[in-house]
């Protein structure tokens, strides 16, 4: 008898008490004089230089912004997490990000899967997300809210592809994917495809899942087929350690890669089975134009060392949404968001920036080669289209 | 069950109805997603006392069976949808309903073909083969890459409200207890007491422990299926060895073989990282040293082999009445 | 033919660091009747114990890439000496009597906080284990590789195993381990001091786990807090595949598995690597659950 008035007490609490209403707190932050970007990043774990550069970059943008009176009046606050470079981790702190710090827009992440993993949590709540760096094409298609600054992998695939056959004239390739990682298998997918069409030969096509140490299994395989290219779509930490093998086993193959390689712990890492290697990226800091050589010298001022692609990506990021910020009539998630789809031709560091209709960029990609003393030596642009 | 149980039960799940509706409508969306992780943490700290604390059987596998769960229902509800656009329907509550007990069945179906095998082997052995086995049904689900292999499954239906979550803990918390107290479920606590004996006295220790694997899975599963659409997004990583300890970390703090100490666990150990977000780093350095302190000072755990409610005066008088009369 | 030849080479050289490691499995299962959870993790402090071992080392002058190998392993060796003599003293000495599964328990926990308090001190960004000894390849690259690391871990892993072998069967030590092991409860009624002799096996047992590591790291130079966990895992199978408690099984399950993977990955199924050491534990389990080289041992009531 006690239990069943208790309970009946418990429902006659909850039901009058359900009439009151809550507001919708999504993208309002909770301190209305300022704005709040959230940034979600892998600070440690395998791919840290990737999260830890990022935010450098976005932290520049937004503290020189801050001291020009910063947007709309504004200040800008930076709140970031770290996924540690796992995707349900990137799932958790972007839900924490939308939820509980309420920020108006949502700043990453570099690798394909985790922005993949994250971007419906976003679209859900209706959060416009900017990924500084994240190439798979998959990732804006999740939704309208989701953007990102940088090209996409069906163009990165075709720059290596083309870089093979018409600047080195090797027309034999085996290749060798990340299998855990989106970014990798599509960039994989997209290389195989254009170098095909341009008359190269795919020898050898196979995997390995990110965190392996050992290769060496694989790579006998691939050594049997004797391929001129070894194409390692893949990311820093085992793309040196599979030069390393690679050269030990003997093979002799020309090494390319992707924009995943750009890290200076790449020549640590491969020391001197790195060089000689080429990949594609975003942008080199040997670039002559006044914008690349101002950012640089402010980022070398602050961090004291050269800023890598992924710092000048956050960077551009960061402007991006602070300029949509300023041309949005107010400071609701939509105002925010299509000012953010109607950005044309801004001056980035990492080149002239529009955001076209699939939510992507279009931009050149460059083509780096690894030199001793760590050094990316700028080869060749390659333009879209 | 009798009709004034039926009607208790209803009136607690209107409760929770309820009380679902009040914390969403008024509380910070964070607190109720911290309130939710909580109950699936009860739904799956009771499963595992089932096996681990009532039969005495030591698993390290319950992320698998986690696993099969989420996979399964957001197969369902997430890949079906996509290729076969007119089953839409199953992101709507009611077939997301029925797919978390559709991915409860697979995971019973697994807990079985686990079960089986393991029944002739005790102690550590079987503790690494349950281990084994959790290891390898996130390898196999590594390896489809139908469902996104290790990139994982994005844009499953969050639909894990409060009432559904909490719906599912009251079932499991019924189910359970009723299972304990019945002749079945004596039947299971002999085999934790003394397998030999239980075994000279005519119980077919290999049935009863198949079916205890069979049921805690299941409700794995269950568990599994709600936190798949409670997260959105789930890859075979989420299910692995860790999430298994994490599990136990919970029976055994609240006390192996009590489902109230389950309870109990669930909820401090879902609570306390998010009650030391300061120490948010020291996390996992401090759960394990909680664990290791508790094996030395009070292995029991918390609350034992008892109940909670055994500690209510009230019902240690009506346990005197009847121990004397 | 080379193919295969190159795999066996490769297999065998990932084997025999199975097999030091299972060894500190097999040996402490042997006298104790547990699992040693954090065992594996003993390893990961080892290789981390080396990391910082070298540059202090090089600081004080030492250049020579012998001498420094030795001295780094000896470093990594009392490192985890010392971790895992304290851990037994501390976790494992007051649960003697206990029921198995709380030192399993314990184990667990003991293992969980090796491996975190790790990476939150030193963060869990990958370090790179320091290249004392260059690689080599001793057959001209052109065909069959083999390096001179991968030489080095077969002839230093034979040497140990070789030296262990001899230390268990043919001295004192080894005859009370062996009478431990059998029933601790007479050993003690015989005078054998029962807690020396443990303390022993764990000292044995994890200085074959750090001389493993500095192996491990420089045929594998990414170390990381969580890099004690797989290995473990897999080290152990090879222990209860060969027969838990047999040290002869632990080296022969240890090479078997290096085989296994290495076959396993070739024929293309690499994200299943994993996944052999746990089918193959299953199977051993259920045909010849002694393993290998096992007794079984009869459950008296």
């Amino acid at each position: 008898m006690k239990s069943l008035f208790f309970s009946l007490g418990l429902v006659f609490l909850s039901l009058s008490a359900s009439c009151i209403k809550k507001s919708d707190t999504a993208g309002t932050p909770a301190n209305e004089n300022e704005i709040v970007f959230g940034e979600y990043g892998s600070m440690t774990g395998s791919e840290s230089t990737f999260g830890t550069s990022t935010h450098k970059g976005i932290m520049m943008a937004v503290e020189e912004a801050n001291k020009k009176g910063g947007v709309k009046g504004k200040q800008v606050r930076v709140i970031s997490y770290d996924t540690q470079g796992k995707s349900d981790e990137a799932v958790t702190v972007v839900t924490r990000l939308i939820t509980q710090d309420r920020v108006n827009v949502i700043l990453g992440e570099v690798a394909s899967s985790r922005s993949i993993a994250a971007a419906p949590v976003a679209q859900q709540y209706k959060v416009p997300m900017i990924s500084p760096s994240s190439t798979n094409p998959k990732v804006t298609q999740l939704g309208d809210y989701i953007f990102r600054v940088c090209f996409i992998d069906p163009f990165q695939g075709s720059v290596m592809a083309k870089f093979a056959i018409n600047n080195l004239n090797l027309k034999k390739a085996a290749i060798f994917r990340d299998v855990k990682s989106d970014y990798s298998v599509g960039l994989a997918n997209f290389f195989a495809e254009d170098y095909k069409k341009m008359g190269g030969q795919i020898v050898m096509d196979v995997a390995y899942s990110g965190g392996d140490v050992d290769f060496k299994s694989q790579l006998t395989k691939i050594k049997e087929t004797k391929p001129d290219v070894l194409f390692v779509p893949g990311y820093y930490t085992e793309a040196g350690i599979i030069a390393v093998q690679a050269r030990e086993l003997g093979i002799k193959a020309t090494l390319l890669g992707g924009d995943g390689w750009d890290s200076n712990k790449l020549s640590e890492i491969g020391q001197s089975s790195i060089l000689g290697a080429y990949f594609s990226n975003h942008y080199s800091a040997e670039d002559k134009s006044p914008v690349v050589q101002n950012f640089v010298t402010q980022y070398k001022a602050k961090y004291g060392e050269v800023p890598n692609s992924l710092a000048a990506q956050g960077y551009d990021a960061a402007l991006i949404a602070m300029d949509a910020i300023n041309r949005a009539p107010d400071l609701t998630s939509k105002s925010i968001r299509d000012a953010i789809a109607s950005t044309k031709n801004f001056q980035g560091v990492t080149g002239i920036i529009s955001i076209n209709e699939d939510r992507n960029a279009v931009k050149p990609a460059v083509v780096l080669k690894v030199e001793a003393g760590a050094k990316h030596t700028y080869v060749t642009t390659i333009n879209p289209g | 069950m009798k009709i004034s149980q039926w009607i208790t039960f209803g009136i607690v799940v209107a409760s929770i109805w309820g009380l679902g509706f009040l914390f969403e409508s008024n509380l910070n969306p964070y607190v109720v997603r911290v309130i939710v992780n909580c109950g699936i943490a009860m739904i799956l700290a009771m499963s595992l006392n089932l096996v681990n604390g009532c039969a005495g059987q030591f698993s390290l596998g319950h992320a698998g069976f986690m696993g099969v769960g989420a996979y399964l229902s957001a197969t369902i509800t997430t890949l079906l949808p996509m290729a076969y656009p007119e089953l839409s329907f199953l992101r709507e509550p009611l077939g997301i309903g029925i797919a978390v007990v559709l991915g409860g069945i697979g995971a019973g179906v697994a807990g079985y073909l686990v079960g089986l095998p393991s029944l002739r082997l005790r102690g550590d052995y079987l503790a690494i083969v349950t281990l084994g086995f959790g290891e390898i049904i996130r390898i196999i689900f590594l390896n489809i890459d139908a469902v996104g292999g290790p990139r994982g499954m994005p844009g499953i239906p969050r639909e894990s409200t409060f009432f559904w979550v909490y719906f599912w803990a009251l079932n499991t918390f019924v189910i359970l207890y009723r299972l304990i107290k019945s002749s079945y479920g004596r039947a299971i606590l002999s085999i934790r007491e003394n397998e030999i004996a239980a075994e000279s006295m005519g119980i077919d220790i290999a049935h009863y422990k198949v079916v205890a694997f069979v049921i805690s899975s299941f409700f794995a599963g269950i568990a599994g299926a709600l936190f798949a659409h409670y997260q959105g997004f789930i890859d075979p990583a989420t299910f692995n060895f860790n999430r298994s300890v994490d599990v136990v970390i919970m029976v055994v703090l609240g006390g192996m073989g009590s489902l109230s100490g389950a309870l109990l666990g669930g909820i401090i150990v879902s609570l306390l990282p998010e009650i030391l977000r300061v120490l948010e780093q020291y996390r996992m350095v401090v759960f394990p040293l909680i664990l290791i302190v508790l094996m030395l000072v009070r292995p029991m755990g918390l609350l034992g082999h008892r109940e909670i409610w055994d500690f209510l005066p009230k019902f240690k008088r009506k346990k005197e009445v009847k121990a004397n009369g | 033919m080379e193919a295969f030849v190159q795999i066996l080479i490769n297999g065998l050289s990932q084997g025999s660091v199975y097999a030091l490691v299972a060894l500190g499995y097999t040996m402490v299962y042997g006298v104790l009747q547990f699992i040693n959870f954090a065992h594996s993790d003993i390893f990961m402090l080892g290789a981390f114990a080396a990391i910082f071992a070298v540059p202090a080392l090089q600081s004080l002058g030492v250049t020579s890439p012998w001498i420094l190998f030795i001295l780094t392993t000896l470093a990594s060796m009392l490192a985890c000496i010392f971790v895992s003599l304290t851990v037994e003293r501390i976790a494992y000495r007051p649960l003697r009597k206990a029921p198995r599964l709380n030192v399993l328990i314990t184990a667990i926990g003991v293992s969980l906080f090796l491996q975190n308090i790790v990476q939150v001190k030193a963060g869990a960004d990958p370090r790179f284990f320091p290249r004392v000894i260059e690689t080599q390849s001793l057959l001209g690259g052109e065909g069959l590789v083999i390096t001179n690391i991968q030489v080095m871990v077969l002839a230093v892993s034979a040497i140990l195993m070789f030296l262990l072998n001899f230390i268990v069967h043919h001295t004192k030590l080894g005859t009370a381990m062996r009478a431990v092991s059998f029933d601790i409860e007479i050993a003690n009624l015989m005078g054998i001091p029962t807690d020396a002799v443990i303390s022993f096996t764990f000292i044995i047992g994890s200085a074959l786990a750090g001389a493993a590591s500095i192996l491990y790291g420089l045929a594998y130079p990414k170390i990381e807090p969580l890099l004690g966990t797989l290995i473990g895992l897999k080290a152990f199978v090879a222990a209860v595949f060969g027969g838990i408690g047999s040290i002869m099984g632990a080296t022969v399950g240890g090479l078997v598995l290096g085989l296994a993977e290495a076959i396993t990955v070739y024929l293309g199924a690499s994200t299943y690597r994993d996944a052999i050491a746990f089918g193959i534990l299953i199977l051993i389990l259920l045909v010849k659950p002694a393993g290998l080289f096992g007794t079984v041992r009869r459950e008296k009531v």
